[in-house]
């Protein structure tokens, strides 16, 4: 029997939405009736809208698709303004105040707290700008990630900024792939670096070369929801930018027709491959959707991939000062946990303009990165005062720090997350002393096991989790070391499990301890972990209470928000015209 | 009305006539159970995987771990809560912290959907 949400999706879905969106906006949060929550409230997610979780009844998480994270300055000071103006909740965050944007891992925005009676406004604003919130949750083509520096990276295989550009238009609103069974996750890579992280997305492309022409061999079935994570497998197959948007349709059709559309768990292709075998897939595809002879797969380029790689020698992520390819310079910023207030979006979106940037791009890494900054201009920019919070060169604890959403806002959420990330970061910059000629260390930390802070591919990998402290329920982590991409990439193993959240910093300072301690010469901390069995992992070292204070250590979802001064469920805000 | 039951949002929810009732992340008490070896489990939630109702109840098999002991799978029915009388639709919540008991048959007033 097909599910439930099958059912909805039946009824109303994709485009049409968005009149009943509009009429819901003008006629009030009550015209929804009461019965019909839960199918609208699916549906709305096409457009971006994403019900937030108990207690915050009313709002939405607002998420725009941005296709390689790429915007133009003034687009970015569109998507401040917005926030500045429409995503400010009841209650302040205490790190990050009252209206701020969530770059994402995959390389989307994210603002929370806004309402129903101003999508209309929100829009126009956006569409004016030719920004979209178009797909960017439901089950459909999601945001199409890679090099957010596409065309202007002088570390690059092939632009595929235009084939990227083709997708998005092609995908979008597109009525014969609008409702997938499940979500719909596409990567392509023209980078040397390896940064559209390909092998955790329902499709990927990566950089190949097949008698002498530049192009992609394409891969199907990745991701890490669930306690289910699978590398994107390689179906043999190469294709040039001509050829890829034709694959990426046959594969999308393939999904729509073949995905499990009675078992939304079982839903994603990665399932369908795990059934069906590269081979059947891919002969499927040759029959039935595509109408030219598929090549076989070209000569990859992983061995030089440092995106995300835990290399000792290279660091893939974009912070830092970069050449383009024209002669003058990208510089990325890091985003600790990937929020950042409107005002300093703002201010940084008049200050790449200043600088004469044409595009700034977010990347996995929840980063920012200004484009376009010529040699003569370069010591003044990175001289300006808002780069001391989002800097070129920041800690490596800084650096390496990914957190997901977590209980502020999301439903699915065990722990509280991007604060408590922002506490460990400063903890550990402030009491830990680095191991000599560690620069990189990732640690990547997810509510639970959705795994949005792709929490199985860093070095230290946390995922939410509850334990007892002294009879009390508290948060808690489950601990992985080990994970990351490049030339052979790894899921993390799980070592430590259930540790309480006030006790992982000095888990970590008591590895990093050990790691400096027994490393031999010139060997990252993944190739130190990767060395070691699973046996020698357990227990190799121990959780610890230390000075770090956790103030969310009890259970953060029972309140109606964790920050507020009277949190209790039942001083939740009602909705406004209720 | 009938009860209208589903989980919502990947299993984040159980929802009744459209309501959020019971959500992820609680610890549950599990007796006579046979979820993992321990008397009681001590059961976090992670998921709902299926929902029914078997009027009053409106019961689940809830994805999740045992943090006592770290065993992880799904658990047998569970009843998450009452619905007395339908006509008025009111979701009366079973308190997770007191202790409940799986049972491993059950029969569904209606069929469970997802
Ligand atoms: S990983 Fe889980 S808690 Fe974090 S944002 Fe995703 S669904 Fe929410
Ligand atoms: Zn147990």
């Amino acid at each position: 029997m097909a599910s439930k949400v099958e059912g909805w999706k039946d009824e109303v879905y994709g485009e049409e939405v968005r009149d009943h969106l509009f009429r819901f906006a003008e006629e009030g949060w009550s015209a929804i009736p009461d019965e019909e929550h839960d199918a609208w409230f699916e549906r709305f997610k096409w457009w971006g809208l994403y019900h937030q979780r108990k207690g915050q009844e009313s709002y939405f998480m607002m998420r725009i698709g941005t296709p390689n994270g790429r915007m133009t300055p003034e687009q970015l000071r569109v998507v401040g303004e917005i926030a500045r103006d429409y995503a400010t909740g009841p209650v302040d965050n205490p790190e990050f105040g009252d209206a701020y944007c969530d770059w994402t891992t995959r390389q989307s925005i994210q603002m929370h707290w806004i309402q129903l009676q101003d999508i209309p406004e929100i829009f126009e604003k956006l569409e004016a700008h030719d920004l979209s919130t178009i797909q960017a949750c439901g089950d459909s083509w999601r945001n199409i990630v890679g090099s957010p520096m596409a065309g202007r990276d002088a570390d690059e295989h092939i632009d595929a900024w235009p084939v990227i550009k083709e997708l998005n238009e092609t995908f979008k609103g597109n009525d014969d792939h609008s409702n997938l069974p499940r979500k719909w996750k596409v990567a392509v890579t023209g980078d040397t670096r390896g940064s559209g992280q390909a092998e955790i997305n329902d499709l990927g492309f990566e950089p190949a070369t097949k008698d002498g022409r530049r192009g992609f061999n394409v891969t199907v079935g990745g991701g890490l929801s669930r306690k289910e994570p699978r590398f994107a497998r390689d179906i043999d197959v190469f294709v040039t930018p001509e050829t890829l948007p034709d694959v990426a349709g046959g594969l999308s059709a393939l999904f729509r027709d073949n995905g499990d559309r009675d078992d939304r768990f079982n839903a994603r292709i990665k399932f369908l491959v795990d059934e069906w075998g590269t081979e059947k897939l891919r002969r499927v595809l040759q029959e039935e959707y595509v109408d030219f002879e598929l090549p076989s797969a070209g000569e990859d380029l992983r061995e030089g991939y440092t995106y995300n790689s835990g290399r000792s020698d290279e660091t893939g992520d974009y912070v830092g000062v970069h050449d383009q390819v024209d002669g003058q310079n990208f510089v990325g910023l890091s985003v600790l946990v990937g929020r950042m207030g409107a005002e300093d979006v703002i201010e940084l979106a008049d200050l790449a303009e200043e600088y004469g940037s044409e595009l700034v791009g977010l990347t996995q890494r929840q980063n920012i990165v200004v484009a376009d900054i010529a040699d003569e201009d370069l010591d003044e920019f990175l001289a300006e005062d808002l780069l001391e919070n989002y800097s070129p060169d920041p800690h490596p604890f800084m650096r390496g720090s990914v957190a997901c959403t977590g209980t502020e806002y999301c439903s699915l959420s065990i722990v509280e997350t991007k604060n408590r990330m922002v506490r460990y970061a400063r903890w550990l910059k402030d009491n830990v002393e680095l191991p000599e000629g560690l620069t990189d260390f990732h640690i990547h930390l997810s509510g639970c096991t959705a795994s949005c802070a792709q929490p199985q591919i860093a070095d230290i990998s946390l995922r939410g989790m509850k334990t007892r402290k002294n009879g009390e329920p508290v948060e808690a982590f489950d601990i992985g070391l080990g994970g990351g991409l490049g030339e052979n990439p790894q899921f993390a193993d799980w070592v430590e499990m259930r540790v309480a959240a006030d006790e992982v910093p000095g888990y970590i300072e008591n590895l990093l301890g050990i790691y400096e301690e027994r490393r031999d010469e010139g060997e990252s901390f993944r190739e130190f972990i990767a060395r070691h069995t699973d046996d020698e992992l357990n227990g190799l070292a121990e959780p610890e209470e230390t000075s770090y204070e956790d103030p969310y250590l009890g259970n953060t979802k029972l309140t109606w928000y964790p920050y507020a001064d009277d949190s209790d469920m039942d001083a939740a805000p009602t909705p406004a015209d209720d | 009305m009938t009860t209208s039951v589903h989980q919502l949002d990947d299993g984040a929810w159980l929802s009744v006539n459209d309501s959020r009732e019971v959500n992820v992340s609680d610890l549950w008490w599990l007796a006579r159970q046979d979820f993992c070896d321990c008397e009681m489990a001590d059961f976090l939630a992670e998921g709902f995987v299926e929902i029914g109702v078997d009027h009053p109840d409106v019961e689940g098999r809830v994805a999740g771990q045992c943090i006592a002991c770290g065993e992880s799978g799904v658990t047998d029915w569970l009843t998450l809560g009452r619905v007395v009388d339908p006509d008025e639709g009111e979701f009366y919540a079973v308190d997770p912290t007191s202790v409940h008991v799986p049972e491993r048959r059950r029969r569904l007033a209606r069929p469970a959907e997802s």
